[in-house]
């Protein structure tokens, strides 16, 4: 992926399919350390210069009862000489602590792939939590693909045996073993995993050994064993890539960055009110480490108060910013209109997740964009953006602060679970490059008097601290008068504020970038139109069928609200349009309101991302159409 | 506010505003307002630095009536709003005007909150004993037995206590104060001299909706007999130092007892100690119908640091000796540099 790593130029986006790349998914069960595994093949696979995705993919609960199906935690990698925008339709390997594990992701592993199992697991109690009745390894079951079985287990116990442990710990240091064979595999570096293991351990230094001899005794039992069949070392180039410092990001962190670089653009203290929620949680968690970057972080005692925290911490003249995911989100709602109706900026993180109510905490959805745009009481209108990618976040992050600032409004900023906790490589941004969009207080009173309801050019009203003399006044949620703020519910003065709500929030429109073809050119047979973290799949099955010479054409979409000015011309130039979401087909809906363009839905809510091989069989069936 | 600036004096009429007040004739809103409004020009503060924030209710609409900044919020979110305003510029003189729907019931969550952090602010809560915005429904303070638009047939639940529920939530200054009493003032000062959270329930009359629901201590002729008011250090003493409170150490309860020819000591009157939680609750606790007089002005005052110094100190703290480079920041981590050429494949 990474819209940030890569010139994607014409050429290159006819080019053929990547060459080499490589999915895995590494698959345990809750307590095997599989997403840590993963994040740090992830580090490892990133410093060898491959492009990569990745998808964690893992249970609500904490400790789901061991050995069952439903306490199965996978990490899921592609990697590849070239770009690389999803986390993989299907793995090329596939490795799995437990029977559980193989049996909950057997079925999407590629014909004729790998499979590597620790066989230490595969007792009759094991076997029996999985639902198996024989053993998977050795009946035959598996005979599409090409298995390895190692008791991993015990090699672990032997590996670490000179260090003491006891057996609980000991089989702990199984993950480092796998991550070491994997590491061979791979040709992947152990440095930055040691280093990483010494930092980690440094209050306990024998584990880091243990640890460390584990993962040394993985990458040897690859190196030296006397392995017949499938497992052998993979070697996946480096992929081209725009040059410059590089490192990995994941959706929160690249979010926390964003809001950072936002405040200090807008040279502003930011107040960030939170909650604790998956997936949104890790915000609140990168941000309270910062304060040297004049971040207050306020743990507030429930989503209502996050927010309105946040909104006082606006008024009083700081950015003030919140962050929740779906059900939080709509307990803030009320708050949303009260910094709508007060004309106070605010960014609202909204890192979604499947639903109604709690429905699926750490599983990825789209389907919380009507609550974004419309989602609130009264005609309440609210600028809407939506990250793409990781890496996309950040700038999507500094866009909301921007808009908020400016325009005296609360934006809301939409990722989801996947972008949040998904990593990629991410082009070190040169700072210098982004314009600052300082705040301006308002000091004294103007010519004419002070009116806390004046409005510039943008419609903006004026940011006043409170602590300036010669500028007292009040605000609240009850409809004021324009010009003066004075409390007034008369017809034409309601009339009135509503249109110069909405006026203001659409006016935004004329200072957004124009919509872009994100592939292909305007006008054409199909237009596939995305936002959000569709982006990849979207991308490659749209470059896939560009190659097999079909007149299709990828428009992925940032600003969800106000859309962008040329968009209905845009659309209005393809005979088809095809809208990929991970809902029922919210946006769908939006643009067909606002263009009264025929735009067909492709929806899918499994909590997966999409696989390209699904756009592409949906792409097809349009093309079958016309 | 910087302490060390002379505040130029101000008047009452500083901090009035130009707006119609809006409350029904009669309404005890009034005295209150009345009341703050002449306190402020003792208090050493200048209008643009205090800023009041209130929730929903007739209460609510305080903030229109100041010649301060102000923010008239939502229901109950009064306390989250102002806990922004104080982290954000520590040096605002914040105050807190809520009723018992808001505080107690839609905002019970925020109010304890607000007090268990000791957010440095008064909190004014308008205690009526019913909802009086919406016309008329039993609140989270109405006695049993309540008639109202929505309990036809009486109210069934037992009412909060305000000032109870504010020490429990770990509040280090509660005091009451009754709207039309000449003594408002001087708790109001007492609320803003504390540094932290200042609880202040004030009873008042709802005159449309519960009129004269108070009248057992408010009412002239049974004040003296009905009403203590606390001084610190001072015996507990009320009906003109004719009757005082007494301890039974026995069973840890207090008791009232009479004072002849003005000998409290002799009586057995204890003094009153605003640093002793547990006789506060027990001054809290007095009901009329139980024989007791009604505890009022500062009950408890018992000062320790506050929440925004301390989130300041800690963020000062961290911050200490790190240079903020957003540069740096972007690039942290594990870094690697892709050359000039692509790689060949």
């Amino acid at each position: 992926m990474a819209s940030a790593a890569h010139i994607v130029s014409p050429e290159d986006s006819s080019a053929p399919p990547p060459a080499e790349s490589v999915v895995v998914r590494f698959a345990g069960d809750s307590g095997d350390g599989m997403q840590l595994t993963g994040g740090q093949f992830t580090l490892s696979t990133a410093l060898a210069g491959n492009d990569l995705a990745t998808f964690p993919d893992f249970p609500a609960e904490i400790r789901a009862p061991q050995g069952t199906t439903f306490g199965v935690s996978a990490f899921q990698i592609n990697f590849g000489s070239t770009e690389v925008e999803t986390a993989g339709d299907a793995p090329d390997v596939l490795i799995a602590m437990n029977p559980a594990a193989l049996k909950v992701n057997v079925a999407s592993l590629k014909d004729g792939g790998l499979i590597i199992a620790d066989e230490g697991e595969f007792g009759s109690r094991n076997l029996a939590k999985a639902g198996y009745e024989t053993n998977p390894l050795t009946d035959g079951s598996l005979a599409r693909w090409q298995v390895m079985h190692l008791n991993i287990s015990q090699l672990t116990l032997d590996a670490v045996k000179p260090f003491g442990l006891g057996n609980k710990e000991a089989l702990r240091c199984k993950n480092m073993w796998t991550l070491g064979l994997a590491l061979w595999m791979f040709d992947r570096s152990r440095d930055p995993i040691i280093a990483w293991l010494k930092a980690k351990f440094a209050k306990a230094p024998v584990l880091a050994e243990a640890n460390i001899a584990a993962l040394n005794a993985g990458h040897a039992y690859g190196e030296t064993a006397e392995l017949a069949g499938p497992l052998k070392q993979h070697h996946v180039g480096a992929a081209p890539a725009e040059p410059g410092l590089y490192r990995t990001v994941t959706g929160a962190e690249a979010i926390s960055l964003g809001l950072v670089a936002g405040a200090q653009l807008a040279d502003l203290p930011m107040f960030f009110g939170g909650y604790p929620i998956t997936p949104a949680s890790a915000i609140l968690h990168h941000l309270s480490r910062l304060k040297e970057y004049r971040v207050t972080t306020f743990q507030a005692e429930d989503e209502i108060a996050a927010i309105c925290s946040a909104i006082g911490a606006s008024y009083a003249g700081q950015l003030g910013v919140t962050s929740s995911s779906g059900p939080g989100i709509a307990l803030k709602g009320e708050a949303m209109g009260l910094a709508i109706m007060t004309e106070l900026p605010l960014v609202i993180v909204n890192s979604q997740r499947g639903g109604p109510s709690t429905g699926l905490p750490t599983k990825t959805e789209q389907s919380d964009l009507y609550q974004a745009v419309y989602g609130r009481n009264g005609d309440a209108p609210m600028p809407v953006i939506a990250a793409r990618s990781p890496a996309d976040a950040f700038d999507c992050a500094i866009e909301a602060c921007r808009i908020a600032i400016e325009f005296m409004t609360p934006v809301m900023l939409l990722t989801d679970g996947y972008i949040a906790n998904a990593a990629e490589p991410w082009r070190v941004p040169d700072m210098s490059g982004y314009t600052p969009f300082p705040a301006r207080f308002l000091a004294e009173a103007p010519e004419g008097g002070f009116k806390p309801y004046a409005r510039d050019a943008r419609l903006a009203r004026p940011w006043v601290k409170p602590g300036t003399p010669g500028l007292l006044h009040r605000i609240g949620g009850i409809e004021k008068a324009n010009g003066t703020g004075n409390i007034d519910y008369s017809p034409a003065n309601h009339q009135l504020m509503t249109d110069l709500r909405h006026d203001k929030v659409m006016g935004i429109a004329a200072h957004i970038p124009e919509q872009a073809v994100t592939l292909g050119a305007a006008g054409g047979k199909l237009a596939v139109v995305g936002w959000g973290s569709t982006y990849g799949p979207i991308h490659q099955a749209v470059r896939r069928q560009r190659m097999r010479g079909r007149d299709v054409h990828h428009i992925h979409i940032r600003h969800i609200w106000p859309l962008p000015a040329n968009l209905g011309t845009l659309l209005r130039s393809y005979d088809r349009i095809l809208v990929p979401e991970m809902n029922t087909g919210q946006f769908k809906t939006v643009l067909r309101d606002q263009y009264l363009v025929d735009a067909r839905p492709l929806n899918k809510v499994s909590g997966q991302p999409f696989r390209i091989a699904e756009i592409e069989a949906a792409i097809e069936r349009e093309f079958d159409a016309i | 506010m910087n302490d060390m600036t002379p505040v130029a004096k101000t008047s009452i009429k500083d901090w009035e505003t130009d707006q119609e007040v809006r409350w029904c004739p009669g309404c005890g809103d009034y005295a209150i307002l009345k009341a703050v409004q002449r306190t402020m020009p003792e208090l050493g503060v200048r209008p643009e630095n205090v800023v009041f924030v209130s929730g929903i209710g007739c209460s609510s609409r305080f903030p229109y009536y100041m010649e301060t900044y102000g923010f008239h919020t939502i229901h109950g979110r009064a306390p989250a709003i102002a806990t922004g305003v104080k982290l954000a510029n520590p040096a605002l003189d914040v105050w807190i005007i809520t009723g018992d729907g808001d505080a107690l019931s839609i905002g019970g969550n925020h109010t304890m909150h607000l007090l268990r952090r000791n957010l440095d602010c008064q909190i004014l809560l308008f205690n009526n004993e019913i909802y009086g915005l919406t016309k008329g429904q039993y609140s989270p303070t109405s006695r049993v037995g309540t008639r109202s638009p929505s309990t036809p047939y009486g109210s069934v639940d037992r009412p909060a206590s305000a000032c109870s529920f504010a020490l429990g939530s770990g509040a280090r200054f509660v005091a009451r104060g009754i709207d039309v009493h000449k003594k408002l003032p001087d708790v109001l000062k007492a609320a803003h001299a504390h540094k932290g959270a200042s609880f202040v329930e004030i009873f008042q009359n709802c005159i449309v909706y519960n009129d004269e629901v108070f009248s057992a201590f408010t009412e002239k002729a049974k004040a003296a007999v009905n009403q203590i008011w606390l001084e610190d250090g001072e015996p507990m003493l009320f009906a003109n130092g004719s009757m005082g409170l007494a301890l039974n150490r026995q069973e840890l309860r207090l008791e009232v007892v009479a004072v002849e020819d003005g000998d409290w000591e002799a009586a057995g009157v204890i003094r009153h100690d605003q640093t002793n939680k547990g006789i506060a609750q027990m001054l809290i606790d007095m009901e009329v119908e139980r024989g007791f007089p009604v505890a009022l002005g500062v009950i408890y005052n018992h000062p320790r640091p506050t929440f925004e110094r301390a989130v300041a100190e800690q963020n000062r703290a961290a911050a200490e000796n790190k240079t903020p480079d957003l540069q740096k920041l972007v690039a942290k981590g594990q870094t690697w540099m892709v050359d000039k050429q692509p790689h060949e494949i």
